[in-house]
């Protein structure tokens, strides 16, 4: 993975000592709560309902066994000792102290961590596929480029107060797994007919109160110009972008006013200047930053592994787990482990320090000593031998962290809703575990198959509610709790926004509405057909009439 | 004591204001909402100078001054000749455009002084609009921020074409040239350095 040079820890370190004395100004009163606000959201600091919380950025979701460590020492030291892992592969603090959070940004910048720009309105944390670098259906390894762009987003002078929000994803996978219909700016790499990597550039999506998938506004780009054709882009946003409506406010909205052609034909006009200016990557940059992402010292494995068909053959537990867990690899005899963050019953996405010393160790002992963090709140082991699988299962498995229910009903999408985030209309934590409690009989999940059910706490769609295939809600009616439900919303290529379904329901309905959606989808199924096609093939009616039929009526 | 910096060389100091800066005359406007909020940004291109704003404006006789865009624009009979003698500048807000200011200047260089005015700091408009009329517009002369300006967005200004800054009057100017100096070398190309670190610095290949 990318190691600091001087320059680099130059500014974390400096950023530190810049927030440090930002801090200490607005606690002498010297700085307003206004004007205080974008300085620490552009550090990650939320004040809470509860407490500060504080966001850490995992650039693209790369983790080392040692950054792992420190997190783990960190959320003891000044958290109540667990962290949580975010739709956007960040982690975060609940329960930081405001003065203590300049040490907290000093010990992590000794391991090459930060917070920088994981709030505001700015270029936020790079994300991407979290299979990078391994995955057999790879077609450009994203890593390099998203982190030449994490450099160059980080305080981009002229992006630094953008009308909003402003994320980006990469791909480079034939199956797109980094979402980027969704992003602001998505970056879909691919070969050209030269034998030149190309970037296909998605722009304008967006979930919050306005669910929109982007659209394509450039099919070719060659790599070197990545960061002046964003720069063009965000300039026209960040000139243009509708700073008078929070709501209207993400790039998206102007796209849509303007036109893709309309919109197409500005970014055409500003990037004619901007193409081929000094922030054109170079050759030897790409090749700079592309070393630290160079494939691992793999041993030359045969594809089979004697031990571990053994171990299928004889233990149903953990061939449950394999099936769900554990991943292909383009290389023989490894593969790619999800240790789950969902296990039924607890906050999806969190973790505990010692759970973290855990992971961390496997890691160092079975996959390089790296792991990733995936959008969808797991951590990943991304190079385990296939002889190492057994031992890193019963090792995750003590510490609660083989619950094999990876891409089934259990394993939830949730953001932190109305337990922590002061924007919450409801609380989101406790229906993923009254789903998960309901949910528990793990032969039920496996045959009810790939499902994804992602909950937000209100509009600004943490949780990524309208591309579950199963989508929850959270609204506010005259002040009490609701929840609404979509059906049909999808991540991938064939993106799609969920259809909302009818009226919303109460906390303690959620579990029953569930129960009968799933129901539907059993009845209606076509020999291993998936709940999203089944959803896609019948539509939301069926559904509808199943969860709000009148019981016992005139009985 | 003066609020107003300026950058030479990379070097700031606190410095007299020799221009007058002409104001528009105030108008009652009713605040405006969009849902349920006060709007506290004009949009991109939105007229918020009236007519009789521009007339009623008082162009001191003599001296140095920074002229409101759109009296510079409807009066500029009154003040070509200054204008000739360098005495002239003008000033725009970050919602109004530059294509104006280039439509009636032939020459932009003929302005000792540019000033952006910031209504709140949180509007970053004002960094893409230095960063254009430095490197698209070839702007050689003072550009100056002022109105919000503030110690934590002086770096970023910095980076964006402005040399001179005009710190809100209740902030201390000598407090916030410090901002200047956030970051010793940052990452990516801009107005004061076109070069990324990846061309500034050998780092390694
Ligand atoms: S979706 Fe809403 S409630 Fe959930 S974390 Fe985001 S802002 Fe908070």
């Amino acid at each position: 993975m990318y190691k600091y040079d001087e320059i680099d820890q130059q500014i974390v370190d400096e950023r530190v000592a810049q927030y440090r004395d930002q801090v200490r100004r607005y606690l002498a009163g010297e700085l307003t709560e206004d004007e205080f606000r974008p300085l620490r959201l552009q550090n990650g600091l939320y004040i809470q309902r509860h407490a500060p919380m504080l966001r850490i950025a995992i650039p693209y979701g790369l983790l080392s066994a040692k950054q792992l460590h420190k997190l783990a020492d960190v959320a003891k030291k000044y958290d109540r000792g667990y962290g949580h892992f975010t739709t956007r592969q960040n982690i975060q603090l609940n329960w930081p102290k405001l003065e203590n959070t300049p040490d907290i940004l000093a010990e992590l910048a000794t391991v090459e961590m930060h917070a920088i720009q994981t709030s505001g309105n700015c270029i936020r944390n790079i994300t991407t596929d979290q299979f990078a670098g391994i995955a057999p259906d790879e077609i450009v390894d994203p890593r390099a480029i998203a982190e030449i762009i994490r450099q160059w987003s980080t305080f981009h002078p002229e992006f630094a107060l953008l009308p909003r929000k402003f994320k980006i994803a990469v791909s480079g996978t034939q199956h797109d797994r980094a979402a980027v219909q969704i992003h602001d700016i998505g970056m879909e790499f691919y070969v050209d007919t030269n034998n030149q990597i190309a970037i296909k550039v998605w722009v304008g999506g967006g979930l919050g109160r306005t669910p929109i998938l982007g659209v394509v506004v450039r099919e070719h780009l060659e790599w070197q110009h990545a960061l002046t054709y964003c720069e063009a882009i965000i300039r026209v946003y960040n000139l243009h972008g509708r700073r008078d409506n929070a709501y209207k406010a993400r790039i998206k909205i102007l796209v849509k006013a303007l036109g893709i052609e309309e919109f197409r034909k500005q970014i055409e006009a500003e990037w004619s200047h901007l193409k081929d200016s000094p922030n054109t990557i170079t050759t030897t940059e790409m090749a700079r930053v592309a070393k630290h992402f160079e494939a691992m010292p793999y041993e030359n494995l045969p594809a089979h592994d004697a031990s571990f068909d053994a171990a299928i053959a004889s233990n149903p537990v953990f061939k449950a787990w394999v099936k769900r867990c554990v991943h292909a690899h383009k290389i023989p005899g490894y593969r790619a482990v999800t240790l789950s963050l969902k296990p039924h019953g607890q906050p999806p996405g969190d973790i505990t320090s010692e759970q973290m010393h855990t992971v961390a160790d496997l890691a160092s002992e079975y996959s390089f000593g790296e792991l990733r963090a995936s959008h969808e709140q797991n951590l990943i082991l991304a190079d385990v031998k296939l002889s190492d699988l057994l031992t890193v299962w019963e090792k995750a498995r003590a510490d609660g962290l083989a619950t094999p229910n990876i891409g089934l009903l259990t394993d939830i999408i949730c953001c932190p809703g109305g337990d922590f985030c002061s924007l919450a209309n409801a609380k989101s934590i406790p229906i993923a575990q009254a789903i998960q409690t309901k949910f528990d009989d793990l032969d039920y999940l496996h045959d009810i198959g790939d499902i994804e059910l992602n909950i937000s706490g209100c509009m600004n769609a943490c949780g990524h509610h309208h591309v579950g295939h199963i989508g929850i809600l959270g609204v506010d009616k005259d002040g009490s709790e609701w929840y609404q439900v979509t059906i049909g919303g999808k991540q991938g290529n064939d993106a799609s926004i969920g259809t909302v379904i009818g009226p919303s329901f109460s906390a303690e309905e959620m579990p029953d509405v569930v129960q009968k959606i799933i129901e539907v989808y059993l009845k209606e199924r076509n020999a291993d057909e998936l709940f999203i096609d089944t959803a896609r093939r019948i539509g939301v009616a069926p559904f509808k009439a199943h969860v709000y039929a009148k019981e016992g009526v005139g009985a | 004591m003066s609020n107003l910096i300026s950058l030479q060389n990379d070097s700031p100091s606190v410095v007299q204001d020799e221009w007058t800066w002409v104001k528009l005359p105030e108008v009652q406007v009713e605040a405006r909402k969009q849902a349920g909020k006060v709007v506290l940004f004009k949009l991109t291109g939105e007229n918020s100078v009236s007519a009789s704003q521009i007339a009623d404006t008082v162009i001191p006789a003599s001296g140095k001054i920074i002229l409101p865009l759109r009296v510079f624009i409807e009066r500029h009979s009154e003040i070509a000749n200054r204008v000739a003698q360098s005495e002239v500048g003008v000033w725009l807000a970050t919602h109004e455009s530059l294509d104006d200011l280039l439509k009636n200047q032939n020459d932009i260089n003929e302005f000792p002084i540019v000033a952006i005015f910031v209504e709140r700091f949180a509007d970053g408009r004002i960094f893409s609009l230095g960063n254009l009329l430095r490197s698209r517009y070839g702007f050689k002369n003072e550009l100056r921020a002022f109105g919000d300006v503030l110690r934590d967005q002086l770096f970023f200004l910095k980076r964006s074409g402005f040399n001179s800054f005009a710190v809100r009057a209740d902030r201390s100017a000598k407090d916030a040239i410090a901002g200047l100096h956030d970051f010793s070398r940052p990452y990516q190309g801009a107005v004061d350095d076109a070069r990324p670190a990846f061309n500034r610095y050998h780092r390694g290949t």
